[in-house]
């Protein structure tokens, strides 16, 4: 029996995987980085060590320290979850070196898997379908006339769409398989990439396997993943819209036919490209748990009702226990649809996104599961995935869970931090997922920034309104003789202003008392009768109750020094309060070039005194993988360089200071 | 503590009639609030707007604490007569980073900001409140000095005002200047003489001669910068303080300043619940009589304006004619005294009596002014009708605790000091639209004068010109009663503003706020009471 699990990962999935162990009465033990050192799953598991340093390459990515946190914790096997290491052959082989239960396939599986070539051979062989591909050798346009456009430039160690690029254009070719290489080297250390079919439009449908010691191996239904960004999942659910019966059934049959080939134990998920017409080729095996799993669980369950509960399955092949079910015994009881929401600023082209959660509030609803790892005053960083949580949702039919999904993020809070959220929602509410009827390339042709819905006009006035009125009436409380009424004059001069910084938006609030609980208020070029029918101080919470021209609303109203977000029925409003007083000293220099993400500093590429002309680059900064060269916007001198090479940044950080007032220093 | 009851009747003739009156003089006074907002002309406000600069007003809404309340003091000072209604600038009473101040301020699209006689009389009488009730002073300067043609009228008495601050300062009641333009001559004394001086940047200019005035003296050339500037002031004569930036900055440093003198109040805060009146407030536009001959119940207005509209009425059976009793008013307990009539000796024996019950307890007193004078006549006068008014009139003037007084009618006669009219220094004194203020009513006045006249021409044996004495009698009590009004009365500081009766709740509350910043102590030494 294993008694005590080392959990090798951090977030969500830590965390899930602490439930399921507890409940079998397993022992947990986190692993920490110091940045995580009061992350949840730490605080969730039973014990934890630290693994010190920040950047994963220094903790959850250092295999000789993980297998030191096992010894000295006493545990008998590991979870490695997903990414990380949970694909790293050497890790797997690793464990059973120290004598300890790895939960996951076998090493060589892993490594036949791992290297993406290979795996297509294998499973070219035992007639499961695959996409055309090649070999990159020295002549990369004949190979890529030999797959034909439009292709794909794929990592042979590749995953989670690093070192993947779309070519269209044969010209483009030679440049992306450059930058692809680069990516798989930097990212896996490993810079082989091959050309494959790229077959559009297509979905993404992946089936769940799970394999035991004994040989038995059974799918647990499919995935459908077709909605992603950036060749990222940003939406799952069970089963697919896509598949009937027939088509399920040679799906599903090909994945055990895959995974027996394979003589897979524990979980994994065979993932397969599916085009219009039916067609379906085998993309790869992922040797892991998913991101995705919850809809499985959710939407999957044995005839006798009992759930699943894939981390207690894992954990119980894993320790040669026989799998406790038949293939007929499992049977599609819904439908599951998962939201992923990460920390990333949408409009910028999903760039991470980094803060401390000021509130995380995620409503707790029948038929709602939140799988977090985060709580609120977590402060997320810029050192690993920026996924927050999963919000899955379960329902008899498909349209009920969507909509179900939909009203959990619609109330969810979550401040202090940018996140997809009002992205998912727009995703989920989008007619063609409603549908069904949707690819891969939903993101992309349906959902750009440009083509979201306009703002309810008085979304941001009646906002800034709610904002001004509570401020207005902390402050009333707080006045000497708080029974007089709020703001009152014996001759009035002009109305009360109050001003916020809505994004690059002035929003400015004009309110005058007009009665008893009524204001007269302008605010952002509206202008309405306002009467409050409760402060928040009244109700006991932060919400003020309120109507705007006789549209009575609620608005949640929450203050962290100078941020303010209000939350309603018409969205999330994040205002900045904007004293009158300006602090002097806290005046951007002119002329600073600010970080556009947070992330860190590869390179620096000029010195003070330096002079330099518009475009030239001072700084790449990296984040997720992403390299980001920053320029100047002016010719100048540089008057100050505030970064070196290695530090963290944070958005609107600056980095350097250039001095454009004698720009014609030549 | 009894609630009162009330036996008004909106529907009736009296309560429209009065109502309809009190709207119609409430227009009135808006617009000429407006007028005093407004500044000296559309043109001066946009030229100094095209200076980038603030109007008096927006730099004391900046300053106060937002959201809460301002009571501007004597806003209507002048009106009527030939300097700007408001007297171009205002004073008030609000709240700087959680204290209650005295704000002054001048308003430099009126004449440049310059003093005149009126103007002068309402910032003395603001420093007087300040220093009355250990209220904080705060000046925002920018003014032009004397206004030259009118110096024989304010040179002597302005000299009050150095005086004034550096009292202040010595009773302990901070002093803070903020310049924001010119303060020259007398007026650098302004800063000079306060405990804190904030100079905005290249705005302020702060000496005893400007340029013209050196050349004309010594001979020496000299520039405004070198002579006054804020820059200079500040890191080379040290008159100021603080150098700010710009007027925005004066006013945050204004506020910073007063958030570390870390002031504490001296009075008791407000105990008692502070719950609404039961009746409405609205309902006083329809109480108070427009025509102040009639008689209206003191107690209709006590309903509306104290806590729970509940009143403790104090020896109700004796003296009728002045209601006396506890309530309390935002939270403060208060003792009441109200005319529900002329006085007699019982009311005045009952006054006095009060008057020390609320001294031994440290209460504060309102008095509700409706008053037309002491009862006259042989059986009163052999009943020593003066022996009580004195009674009364020792009592009020050697009281210690603060008294407010509210004239919500007549204030005729030797009633008006019984009842602490404004030689009384009552700590604030508000007056209702309908007011009317004079040694006695304009009829009476007028008809006192024609028997005085009557007489003399019977004892010279002259022929009595009933017709031309009787158009003399009207024009006399026209012209008496055009300066008895609200509105005379109180562009000359009679008072410290005409409320609206409806505010009357909201600016007690503000007043008697105040009054607690000082100590709330009453006396037991009064004069001989003539017995």
């Amino acid at each position: 029996m294993i008694e005590t699990l080392l959990i090798a990962n951090r977030g969500e999935i830590a965390c899930r995987i602490v439930r399921s162990a507890r409940a079998m009465g397993i022992r947990t033990v986190a692993v920490y980085s110091d940045a995580d050192a009061v992350a949840p799953h730490v605080e969730e598991s039973d014990e934890a060590i630290a693994l010190v340093g920040d950047a994963a390459a220094d903790t959850y990515l250092r295999i000789d320290k993980l297998l030191d946190a096992a010894a000295r914790a006493g545990a008998d096997a590991v979870h490695p979850g997903y990414g990380f290491l949970s694909e790293n052959a050497r890790f797997a082989s690793a464990c059973d070196d120290a004598g300890l239960v790895f939960v996951g396939p076998t090493p060589d599986v892993i490594e036949a898997m791992g290297d993406k070539i290979a795996a297509k051979a294998t499973m070219r062989a035992a007639g499961v379908p695959v996409l055309d591909d090649a070999e990159v050798a020295d002549d990369p346009d004949r190979a890529g006339a030999a797959v034909g456009y439009p292709l794909l430039v794929k990592a042979a160690a590749g995953g989670g769409g690093k070192g993947m690029r779309l070519v269209t254009d044969p010209a483009d070719l030679a440049d992306a398989v450059a930058a692809a290489r680069r990516e798989a080297a930097a990212a896996f250390g490993d810079a082989r990439v091959f050309l494959e079919r790229y077959l559009s439009p297509a979905r993404h449908v992946e089936v769940q396997i799970l394999g035991d010691a004994h040989g038995t191996v059974v799918h647990l239904g499919e995935r459908e993943c077709s909605v992603q960004r950036r060749h990222q999942k940003i939406i799952e659910e069970s089963p697919s819209p896509a598949l009937d019966d027939d088509l399920r059934g040679r799906m599903t049959s090909a994945a055990v036919t895959a995974a027996q080939a394979l003589g897979y134990r524990n979980a994994g998920t065979v993932e397969f490209v599916l085009g219009p017409g039916g067609e379906f080729a085998f993309l790869e095996v992922n040797t892991r748990l998913q991101v995705e799993h919850p809809v499985t669980e959710l939407a999957w369950a044995l005839r006798d009702g009992t759930p699943l509960d894939l981390v207690a399955l894992q954990l119980a092949v894993a320790d040669h226990q026989r799998l406790p079910f038949r293939q007929d015994d499992v049977v599609c009881v819904g439908h599951a649809v998962q939201a992923r929401v990460y920390a990333e600023d949408v409009p910028a082209g999903f760039l991470p996104a980094t803060g401390r959660l000021r509130t995380w509030r995620i409503p707790q609803r029948d038929g709602i599961r939140v799988d977090a790892g985060v709580i609120e005053g977590t402060e997320v960083t810029v050192h690993y995935d920026p996924l927050l949580a999963k919000v899955i949702a379960a329902a008899p039919r498909r349209d009920l869970a969507v909509q179900r999904l939909l009203g959990a993020l619609r109330d969810s809070a979550i401040h202090g931090v940018t996140t997809n959220r009002e992205f998912l929602t727009r995703a989920l509410a989008h007619p063609a997922f409603r549908a069904g009827d949707y690819d891969t390339g939903l993101v992309a042709q349906h959902l750009s920034p440009e083509q979201a819905a306009p703002a309810d006009p008085l979304r941001v006035a009646v906002a800034a309104a709610a904002a001004a009125l509570a401020e207005a009436r902390g402050n009333h409380l707080a006045a000497p003789l708080p029974s007089v009424p709020a703001g009152w004059r014996n001759s009035r001069s002009q109305p009360h202003r109050r001003a916020y910084r809505h994004g690059a938006d002035t929003v400015d609030v004009a309110y005058t008392p007009a009665g008893a609980r009524r204001w007269s208020v302008e605010a952002a070029g509206g202008a309405a009768t306002v009467v409050v029918h409760a402060w928040p101080d009244e109700r006991g919470d932060d919400t003020i109750d309120l109507s705007w021209d006789g549209r009575r609303l609620r608005l949640t109203v929450r203050r962290s020094g100078d941020d303010v977000d209000v939350d309603s029925v018409l969205g999330h409003v994040a205002l900045v309060r904007h004293s009158p007083f300006a602090d002097p000293q806290a005046e951007d220099a002119v002329g600073a070039m600010l970080a556009p993400m947070p992330g860190s500093v590869v390179s620096v590429h000029v010195e003070a005194g330096q002079s330099v002309e518009r475009g030239a680059l001072l700084v790449v900064l990296e984040a997720m993988k992403m390299e980001h060269r920053v320029t100047a916007t002016a010719d100048g001198v540089v008057a100050e360089v505030r970064v070196r090479a290695g530090d963290p940044v944070a958005t609107d950080d600056a980095l350097v200071v250039l001095d454009d007032s004698g720009a014609d220093y030549s | 503590m009894q609630q009162l009851a009330t036996r008004i009747d909106p529907s009736s003739e009296d309560y429209r009639t009065n109502r309809d009156g009190m709207l119609e003089m409430l227009a009135h006074i808006d617009e000429l609030l407006a007028a005093s907002r407004a500044g000296g002309s559309e043109r001066s406000v946009q030229r100094h707007r095209d200076r980038g600069r603030l109007l008096p007003r927006e730099r004391v809404e900046l300053l106060v604490d937002p959201d809460t309340p301002l009571l501007e003091l004597s806003p209507l000072t002048a009106n009527g007569t030939e300097y700007h209604v408001g007297g171009g600038g205002l004073s008030a009473v609000g709240v700087v980073s959680g204290v209650e101040c005295v704000i002054a301020a001048s308003d430099p699209t009126v004449k440049g900001g310059a003093t005149n006689p009126l103007s002068l009389r309402r910032s003395l009488r603001a420093m007087k409140i300040a220093k009355a009730n250990r209220l904080p002073m705060i000046n925002l300067t920018e003014s032009a000095g004397a206004d030259l043609p009118k110096q024989a009228e304010i040179f002597v008495p302005g000299g009050q005002t150095f005086r004034n601050l550096t009292q202040l300062s010595a009773a302990g009641v901070p002093t803070i200047t903020l310049v924001f333009g010119p303060s020259t001559a007398g007026g650098a004394y302004v800063p000079g003489m306060s405990d804190y001086s904030v100079l905005v940047r290249d705005q302020a200019r702060v000496y005893l001669g400007g340029p013209p005035l050196v050349k004309m003296a010594t001979g020496e050339e000299a520039d405004e910068e070198s002579l006054g500037g804020a820059e200079m002031h500040a890191t080379t004569s040290g008159v100021a303080d603080y150098l700010a930036e710009d007027e925005l900055d004066a006013l945050r440093i204004g506020r910073g300043i007063v958030e570390h003198l870390r002031w504490r109040k001296r009075g008791p805060g407000p105990t008692l619940p502070a719950d609404e009146p039961i009746h409405d407030p609205e309902e006083l536009l329809g109480i108070g009589s427009v025509d102040v001959r009639v008689p209206f119940d003191v107690r209709e207005v006590i309903a509306r304006f104290a806590d729970g509209s509940r009143f403790e009425a104090f020896k109700p059976r004796y003296g009728p004619n002045l209601v006396c009793g506890w309530a309390s008013v935002h939270g403060f307990p208060v003792g009441i005294l109200g005319n529900n009539g002329v006085l007699f000796s019982p009311e005045s024996q009952k006054g006095s009596q009060f008057i020390q019950l609320c001294n031994q307890t440290d209460t504060p007193l309102i008095f509700l002014q409706n008053i037309t004078g002491f009862m006259v006549g042989t059986a009163y006068e052999q009943g020593g009708i003066i022996k009580d008014g004195a009674k009364l009139i020792n009592a009020v003037s050697n009281s210690a605790v603060p008294h407010i007084t509210v004239m919500i009618g007549a204030s005729y006669g030797a009633g008006n000091y019984g009842m602490c009219g404004r030689a009384y220094d009552p700590r604030f004194l508000f007056t209702w639209p309908n007011h009317r203020i004079a040694v006695m009513g304009p009829a009476q006045l007028a008809g006192v004068m024609r028997i005085v006249a009557e007489r003399a021409a019977e004892k010279a044996g002259r022929d009595f010109d009933h017709a031309a004495a009787q158009a003399m009698q009207d024009a006399f009590a026209a012209e008496i009663e055009s300066q008895s009004t609200a509105l005379y009365a109180t562009a000359r500081l009679w008072d410290d503003g005409i409320i609206d009766p409806r505010d009357t709740r909201t600016v007690l509350g503000i007043a008697l706020s105040a009054v607690h910043s000082a100590e709330v102590k009453g006396t037991t030494g009064y004069g001989v009471f003539r017995m």
